[in-house]
């Protein structure tokens, strides 16, 4: 017979508030099976665990239910103290009386009835569980970073400097990311090139680190620890090994009016380019899409003038299988472009231009090496006008959250406009100024009040060009509400950030979870914040939510200490929650038949076929499935398809399952 | 080919050439328009700043109406007009009780079947395929072509692809042999209903659009707006007060330079109703070359 504990916990008044839980805890006691049953106010504290582990000496509990939050928030907790009392950590279930009770219900009998049921379904599936033991597996210690950004570079490195292997992919020709592109960095005005460039050739030349630049994940399967993957190396068609970097392809390219993403198309490159020039690895690629000799067919001048030998224009993409531990998503984001903006003009504006073109014209590397020139004419502007806000926090426009980095870039912004042309005036309109971090708003203060940007809070309805200016229309919320009309010669819009255009194929690659907005989430907003749902694969930099350098850093060595810590022992467990097929004395062996049904849904590829052979004889006497644990995620996928019900999944097999439904309908089972 | 029509108080009074004009270039084109019979008022804006039942119950009479006389389509120049039937039927056709209410209140049932149609529907549907064979003069002129802000808003009933800059009248135009120019007024505020009660408002808002068509060239402002034609025609002297210049442009319906073009007389568009002498943007008019 078994002799069950149950603990209501109140969660401070999380669940008391709204559940009579002395009453929950009276009612449990009267339940069969139930030998104790008692209510705390936090279960999951020290004493409230000391209380579990005491009970279920004292009263020889051979199973535990907690009457608590979410499984997902403390089952690990409880199930460590069912342990510590002596008893199957899997003999330890959890009733959710916060999530699916007290937090979505009013304070009623009726809600107290629920939370009672839910008790009773919980203590009728332990008395039929069974204990189980953690699998072990071994722990593949290289790590995959994906994105070559600020966040991969830091986080590779940090992951290569302790000692382990890491693997670097990165989509564009060169790593460096969006950090390469910006001019210089707030609140400190240090260039950003000058203190990124240092850590990308440290990556290149890093002894544990593998680069693969142009090149791109194709699947991820496994599971934490033993992650198989697909990398795709697209085709360069120059021959990094023979490639000396020299240059004489890209200056001899005819196709020279490609714009040039670099520069956020203000300038063109050629069809063969090294993205810039501190680019790693600084060897080029050819864009096949705007090559003559790929299109036309003609051409060939790349290959005839590299004195290396080095063009190969039958590369083929080939892709790798790479086997890691870990992985760390740092793949980035995406700006939103002025074509977003009807009313700012539909982006047919030459002189509305994004923030992050903006960078590109005050980047010494930039199209204009560094002098602030507008696009249209190559004329110094007297007048810019920075629109911060421009789509975020806007719903009528599909984007409700805060970009983040636009009021610090902007006065930045504005800053170095001022710096470089004292006379020249910059205007700011801004919805609130959100500058919260270090030295932050130190930084918006000098702005407005050392280098006399003019700060205007309202927003802008309309630009139009105008003999050759552009009449920026506003409202200053602060002056009596007055319209505002500014003749500008140039427009800076501050435009949202947003996920990469592929991010939802790359989440689902990687079987990770995101939001509607597209960006990956994290497994808990506070508690878990560079982890996924996914075991064993970390989120680094604005590929979460919009970030800055400083927060994308630390979370990248936040993601990296993780991995770090997974890879400090030899073999990791796992929870045993995976399929099991049936086994039976002979001559039966088990009820499988052999159909392998479930070796064709097995979303893991964690089933294969076993042929149970007699001992002495070699003969086959059965064929049946067999489910390799370590590949197993314990989704059930294979026991809904089974057909005489030889697979059961363990800790929710069908019995345990029924037990519960069973305890819903009020019989005892 | 039948289309219903829905007129609406200005189409009846102070653009009566903008119905005029319709009706004409529809006859050229062998599209009969069939008024609703018994039409109520729309509501316009005095009835939704009073009393929501109502501003939805007075379109949708017009509508039920609509639908026992065997209408399919209706056409309804007038932006207002259009904007509050429409915005009434989707409100109907969106929720059961709104629907259930306003039959009481009509005392009529209504399906929203009607399809109703803004001008530039009309005329892309019904006479954009037949108006080359009927097309024989060039405009020959730079238009200005105006939206203000419901021809082009809200973006749910007026079915624009860009609102903050529309094109549908330029199409019509360059299909009448007029060179459209790029501004930047066409969907800024003309002042609507302050007409009366502010008109230096007026004459201040309607003063920069004519201003800003000037600056840049145009021979004519083409508008599809009763509204808008008033304030941009009949408040000209205020207008001038205000820029302190005189700014003679022209300003037509749509259908009117439509009609010009398909050689329909400037009588029979109503041409003479106007304020400003509309003689500057006929006198553009050159034959079509074969």
């Amino acid at each position: 017979m078994a002799r069950i504990g149950v603990f209501i916990c109140h969660c401070g008044e999380n669940i008391s508030a709204t559940v009579d839980v002395a009453k929950v805890a009276e009612e449990a006691a009267k339940m069969p099976g139930v030998a104790y049953a008692m209510d705390y106010k936090y279960m999951c504290s020290d004493p409230g665990q000391t209380k579990i582990i005491e009970a279920i000496k004292e009263h020889k509990l051979t199973g535990i239910v907690v009457g608590a939050c979410s499984p997902r928030m403390h089952e690990a907790t409880f199930r460590k103290a069912a342990e510590k009392g002596g008893i199957n950590p899997f003999l330890c279930e959890i009733a959710n009386l916060r999530e699916q009770v007290s937090w979505v219900h009013p304070r009623t009998e009726a809600t107290t009835r629920k939370a009672i049921d839910i008790v009773r379904t919980i203590v009728n599936k332990v008395s039929k569980d069974t204990p189980l033991f953690p699998i072990k597996v071994p722990v593949t210690k290289t790590a995959l970073v994906i994105g070559g950004g600020i966040a991969g570079i830091q986080a590779a490195l940090d992951i290569a400097n302790a000692g382990h292997q890491v693997i670097m992919v990165e989509k564009s020709p060169s790593i460096g990311g969006h950090m390469s592109q910006l001019s210089e960095t707030f609140p400190t005005l240090d260039c950003s090139q000058c203190i990124l460039t240092p850590r990308m050739v440290e990556v290149a030349q890093h002894p544990n680190i593998t680069l693969h630049t142009f090149a791109e994940v194709e699947s991820v399967s496994g599971f934490v620890g033993n992650f198989d993957v697909k990398v795709r190396l697209k085709a360069r068609s120059v021959d990094m090994s023979k490639c000396t970097g020299c240059g004489t392809c890209w200056q001899k390219c005819p196709s020279k009016k490609i714009p040039d993403e670099f520069n956020a198309g203000l300038s063109y490159r050629t069809a063969i380019y090294s993205p810039f020039p501190q680019a790693v690895p600084n060897k080029p690629v050819i864009d096949r899409a705007n090559c003559n000799y790929f299109q036309k067919g003609k051409c060939g001048i790349c290959k005839k003038v590299c004195p290396a030998g080095a063009i190969d224009y039958e590369m083929e993409d080939e892709i790798i299988d790479i086997k890691v531990g870990a992985i760390v998503t740092a793949t980035g984001f995406d700006i939103k472009h002025t074509d977003f903006f009807p009313e700012y003009g539909y982006g047919e504006f030459k002189d509305v231009i994004d923030g992050l073109q903006f960078e590109r014209l005050a980047s010494a590397s930039g199209p204009t090496s560094g002098e602030i020139r507008r696009p249209s004419d190559g004329k110094i502007p007297e007048k810019i006008v920075f629109l911060a806000c421009s789509g975020s926090r806007d719903k009528a426009k599909g984007i409700e959250y805060c970009s983040k980095i636009c009021c610090m870039y902007t006065a930045k912004h504005a800053m170095l406009y001022k710096h470089k042309h004292h006379e020249g005036n910059a205007y700011v309109f801004y919805m609130d100024i959100r500058s919260a971090g270090k030295n932050y708003d130190e930084f918006v203060r000098r702005a407005i009040e050392e280098d006399d940007v003019h700060y205007i809070r309202g927003r802008v309805s309309r630009i139009y060009e105008k003999d050759g200016k552009l009449i920026v229309k506003g409202v200053d919320t602060l002056m009596n509400a007055e319209p505002v009309e500014i003749e500008a010669d140039m427009v800076v819009l501050a435009t949202a950030v947003v996920a990469n255009p592929d991010a939802e194929s790359v989440a689902q690659k990687m079987h990770i979870s995101y939001d509607k907005h597209h960006f990956f989430a994290e497994a808990h907003p506070k508690l878990r914040p560079v982890e996924t749902n996914t075991a064993g694969i970390m989120l680094a930099g604005a590929c979460q939510t919009a970030k800055d350098i400083p927060d994308t850093v630390s979370q990248a060595s936040a993601a990296a200490s993780k991995i770090m810590g997974l890879f400090s022992s030899d073999e990791m467990t796992r929870e045993p929650v995976v399929a099991v097929v049936n086994r039976c004395m002979p001559p039966l062996f088990t009820t499988c038949t052999g159909c392998l049904l479930c070796l064709e849904v097995c979303p893991y590829h964690a089933i294969e076929r076993e042929e149970i052979k007699d001992r002495r004889t070699g003969e086959i006497l059965k064929v049946a499935a067999k489910v390799n644990a370590g590949l197993c995620q314990g989704c059930g996928t294979c026991v809904a398809f089974c057909r005489n019900k030889s697979i059961d999944l363990q800790g929710f097999s069908n019995q345990q399952m029924l037990s519960e439904v069973v305890a819903l309908l009020n019989k005892p089972f | 080919m039948k289309v219903g029509f829905y007129p609406g108080c200005s189409l009846e009074g102070s653009s009566k050439e903008y119905s005029k004009s319709l009706f004409a270039v529809s006859e050229k084109c062998g599209i009969t328009l069939e008024e609703i019979k018994d039409w109520s008022c729309c509501g316009a804006s005095a009835a939704h700043s009073l009393n929501h039942d109502l501003s939805i119950a007075l379109p949708a009479r017009t509508l039920a109406l609509a639908e026992k006389q065997g209408l399919s389509e209706i056409v309804i120049p007038c932006a207002a007009c259009y904007g509050r039937l429409a915005a009434s039927q989707q409100a109907i056709l969106n929720d059961k009780a709104i629907l259930e209410k306003t039959e009481k209140y009509i005392d009529m049932a209504f399906t929203g079947n009607v399809q109703l149609l803004t001008v530039f529907e009309f005329l892309q549907k019904y006479i954009f395929p037949v108006a080359d064979q009927y097309i024989v003069d060039k405009l020959n002129q730079k238009t200005a072509c105006y939206y203000g802000c419901l021809l082009a808003r809200p973006k749910d009933l007026t079915k624009l692809e860009r609102p903050e800059n529309p094109m549908e009248m330029e199409k019509v135009m360059e299909k009448a042999g007029a060179t459209p120019i790029d501004w930047a007024f066409k969907t800024e505020c003309c002042g609507a209903g302050f007409s009366m009660s502010r008109t230096d408002l007026v004459a201040k808002l309607s003063g920069r659009i004519l201003e800003d068509a000037a600056e840049r060239g145009a021979d004519s402002i083409i508008v599809a707006c009763p509204m808008c034609h008033s304030n941009l025609d009949l408040r000209r002297p205020e207008i001038k007060k205000q820029l302190k210049k005189d700014i003679n442009i022209p300003v037509l319906f749509i259908t009117q330079a439509l009609g010009l073009s398909m050689g329909i007389s400037a009588k029979e568009l109503g041409l003479d109703k106007h304020f400003v002498p509309t003689g500057k943007a006929v006198s553009c008019i050159v034959k079509k070359e074969a």
